[in-house]
């Protein structure tokens, strides 16, 4: 077995940019890594009990839209009200139907393998959200845990 | 196939979730058994190789059947 580890820094917390953390962890704790999970800013929203992410359009020409939805509507179409809601349904129901984990389930495999997660004190000062709304299975932290972590491992992303 | 061998059948799940999947039931077996995986995701054929060189599982056979990839590993010591 490996005795490798990795951190990450996940700052994003929109449905698509959920993925790459959870995958990376949990998969990295499946080959032995020991795994530190550090979330910042939106990225704490991943920590959510009530996980409740959305994808945008909006201002992602990279994203494909089904139906050749991106030829009839123009850039600005992106921003009508509700077309967030449909992106997002669409985009669930896709995961769904591939046999691509939900973000929950990947967390729930995240904690089952020991994965480390810490949320960004100063983030929830910051944003005055309360603790008692993300999991428990957290330790908070700032800048210098986080770096006490990725100072001793192998592979440090940002996300 | 022994007593202590077991299948999993990771049909229709992608990435990460066969290797995780493979992985859990590892855990519950005892060494040098055998774990035989069918999987439909491509990319787990690179995946499962990987994943045994990083593991110490060995990767006895890896092919494809009908559009389907079977697997055999050896749980390592």
């Amino acid at each position: 077995m490996t005795d490798k580890s990795m951190t990450i820094i996940a700052t994003k917390g929109t449905l698509d940019w959920a993925y790459p953390p959870f995958i990376l962890s949990s998969t990295a704790a499946a080959l032995g890594y020991n795994v530190t999970m550090f979330f910042t800013f939106y990225g704490l929203q991943l920590l959510k009990k009530d996980l409740n992410l959305s994808v945008s359009p909006l201002g992602n020409p990279g994203m494909p839209m089904p139906m050749s939805m991106d030829k009839w509507f123009p850039v600005l179409g992106t921003a009508i009200p509700g077309m967030q809601a449909m992106m997002t349904g669409m985009m669930k129901n896709t995961i769904k139907s591939k046999g691509v984990a939900s973000v929950a389930e990947l967390r729930d495999l995240c904690i089952e393998a020991d994965v480390k997660m810490i949320g960004c004190q100063m983030t929830i000062d910051l944003f005055d959200l309360n603790q008692q709304d993300l999991i428990d299975e957290i330790d908070l932290g700032g800048a210098a845990t986080y770096l006490d972590h990725a100072g001793g491992s192998d592979i440090n992303l940002f996300i | 196939m022994s007593d202590n061998d077991q299948e999993l059948d990771a049909r229709g799940l992608n990435c990460p979730l066969p290797i995780l999947r493979a992985k859990k039931t590892l855990n519950g077996m005892g060494a040098g058994a055998l774990l035989k995986i069918i999987a439909t995701d491509p990319g787990s054929v690179k995946d499962f190789q990987a994943f045994a060189t990083q593991t110490g599982n060995e990767l006895m056979s890896s092919s494809e059947e009908n559009g389907e990839f079977h697997f055999l590993l050896k749980k390592g010591g």
